[in-house]
């Protein structure tokens, strides 16, 4: 099977000289939820701006099911990978939900009723379907981060790249963002600090960690070896222990 | 934290025959009537008691109180205090009034600019209550403004409040500092803070931009919502323009 994400020997230096990838391979299958954790400055925001062509000339190659990040594609790559990006006030631009939720397949070329139906569709896989005419800006935080998600939901992606999803969500927006993310028939690869959520929502995850993968296993484990973790600064919350959880099953 | 609800206070919430009338004919009104009214021959006083009238006529429809109009008046304070300058500082034969030797000139020049200037503010105040702001967008994207000017004043709609809420924490955290403008000297310190407001727009500008990239923005917004109009709307909206146009023209005749 093809998978989701192929991300091979992509290295990427800005035009100031900073190099802030070293040659990153990950391959994302289909269905999996994958996270991926790394202290500040370590190139994730780097990494996610390849994903859909943003970034591009440097060295090495990424693939969405098959298909080439390169020119010619990004269309049809920036259907495929919906970057849900960290402050929901950069995502909803539009003067209404609904609006803003059409927006991407708009630029498709849907128009009418088949339009219609996807943002109903979007706006109901994240609760949010009687919120369609509000401003985005008469939203609670919660509400605007899954109208963010519903925004790429519609373009039905492939992949659904999230930022930082539980920045600066009260719990209860928390754990209704992570009800719904577990509940999305899609693969998904997150970029957090939030150690407990990529534990909760993603078995797998990446450390990444001056421009390369340090890291790549269960959460489980990788949160579970303090060794790995503290030499790429990254730890857990006090009181949270993964073991008074317990490993997933499978 | 959630700003205020600050953005709607120009709209007036009514159902009332020119509430419903769609914003391109709105606009298209109030352009016409503004540019009759300023068409006024200047030896004439009288058609601009006709506007006036004519003005209230649609104030009554739309049920749009004095009051409201007045307090919004506040924006034409700098024109006010220019016309009452002009006939102090204007040349030509002067007049005695209360002992103030003022330009007669002046005086007349200061009563049509008070004249057009407020009739085109009172029309604009009517459009605004009686119109959604985003209404007036799609509006005059159906007049067919060009569609850049357009689009950035859609997004000056949709994220005013975001730089309000972001010049406002700003604010604060000056003030938690013990910040307080006193003197002309801490004028220094408000320009720093309206430099670094302009940097974080900008910055927040491109973030918008690359958002709108990943979900397939090629140059071109999608025209997603759109407002049609009768021509049944277009009748009712001309009226306060016939009346305007018959008035000036009228006066043009018989100066």
């Amino acid at each position: 099977m093809t998978a989701s994400l192929l991300v091979e020997e992509l290295a990427f230096a800005y035009p100031d000289g900073h190099q802030a990838l070293f040659g990153v391979n990950l391959a994302v299958q289909r269905g999996e939820r994958v996270a991926v954790l790394g202290p500040n400055g370590a190139g994730k925001t780097t990494l996610v701006l390849h994903l859909n062509g943003i970034l591009t000339g440097g060295r090495g190659t990424v693939q969405v099911a098959g298909l080439p990040v390169v020119k010619e594609n990004l269309r049809e790559i920036r259907r495929r990978v919906g970057i849900v990006f960290q402050d929901p006030d950069d995502q909803l631009f539009m003067p209404s939900v609904r609006e803003d939720v059409a927006f991407g397949p708009a630029n498709l070329g849907m128009r009418g009723p088949e339009l219609e139906e996807r943002v109903h569709e979007a706006l109901a896989l994240v609760g949010m379907a009687q919120f369609a005419d509000r401003p985005p800006h008469h939203l609670s935080y919660g509400q605007r981060r899954r109208v963010a998600v519903a925004t790429v939901l519609a373009m039905r992606p492939e992949i659904l790249v999230l930022d930082e999803p539980s920045s600066n969500l009260d719990p209860a927006s928390r754990r209704e963002l992570a009800d719904i993310l577990l509940g999305l028939p899609v693969t998904i690869l997150m970029v957090t600090h939030d150690l407990p959520y990529a534990f909760q929502l993603c078995p797998r995850s990446v450390l990444l960690d001056g421009g390369v993968i340090v890291a790549d296993g269960s959460t489980y484990d990788l949160l579970c070896d303090t060794a790995t973790m503290s030499a790429h600064r990254l730890e857990l919350p006090f009181g949270f222990d993964p073991r008074s959880v317990g490993a997933p099953a499978g | 934290m959630s700003g205020g609800h600050a953005h709607h206070q120009l709209y007036l919430d009514r159902e009332t025959a020119i509430h419903r009338l769609a914003p391109q004919c709105k606009i298209a009104a109030v352009l016409v009537f503004v540019i009759a009214v300023v068409a006024t021959p200047r030896e004439t006083d009288w058609p601009y008691a006709v506007y006036a009238l004519a003005l209230l006529g649609v104030a009554a429809v739309a049920r749009v109180p004095a009051l409201v109009v007045v307090r919004r008046m506040v924006v034409e304070i700098p024109f006010v205090i220019f016309a009452l300058l002009l006939p102090i500082i204007a040349r030509g034969p002067r007049v005695d009034v209360l002992g103030v030797s003022l330009s007669a000139n002046g005086l007349e020049s200061a009563f049509i600019l008070l004249a057009k200037g407020t009739l085109g503010v009172v029309a604009s105040i009517l459009l605004a209550a009686t119109t959604r702001p985003r209404d007036l967008l799609l509006g005059l994207q159906r007049l067919r403004m060009p569609e850049t000017l357009v689009q950035i004043m859609t997004f000056m709609f949709r994220y005013v409040e975001v730089v309000l809420a972001e010049m406002t924490r700003m604010r604060i955290a000056r003030e938690s500092r013990g910040f307080q403008a006193r003197h002309a000297g801490h004028l220094r310190v408000l320009a720093n803070s309206a430099g670094a407001l302009f940097i974080r727009s900008y910055e927040r500008g491109e973030r918008v931009h690359l958002a709108m990239l990943s979900r397939g923005y090629v140059g071109r917004m999608p025209v997603l919502v759109d407002v049609r109009s009768a021509p049944s709307q277009w009748a009712v909206a001309a009226l306060l323009p016939l009346v305007a146009v018959a008035t000036t023209a009228a006066a043009w005749v018989i100066r």
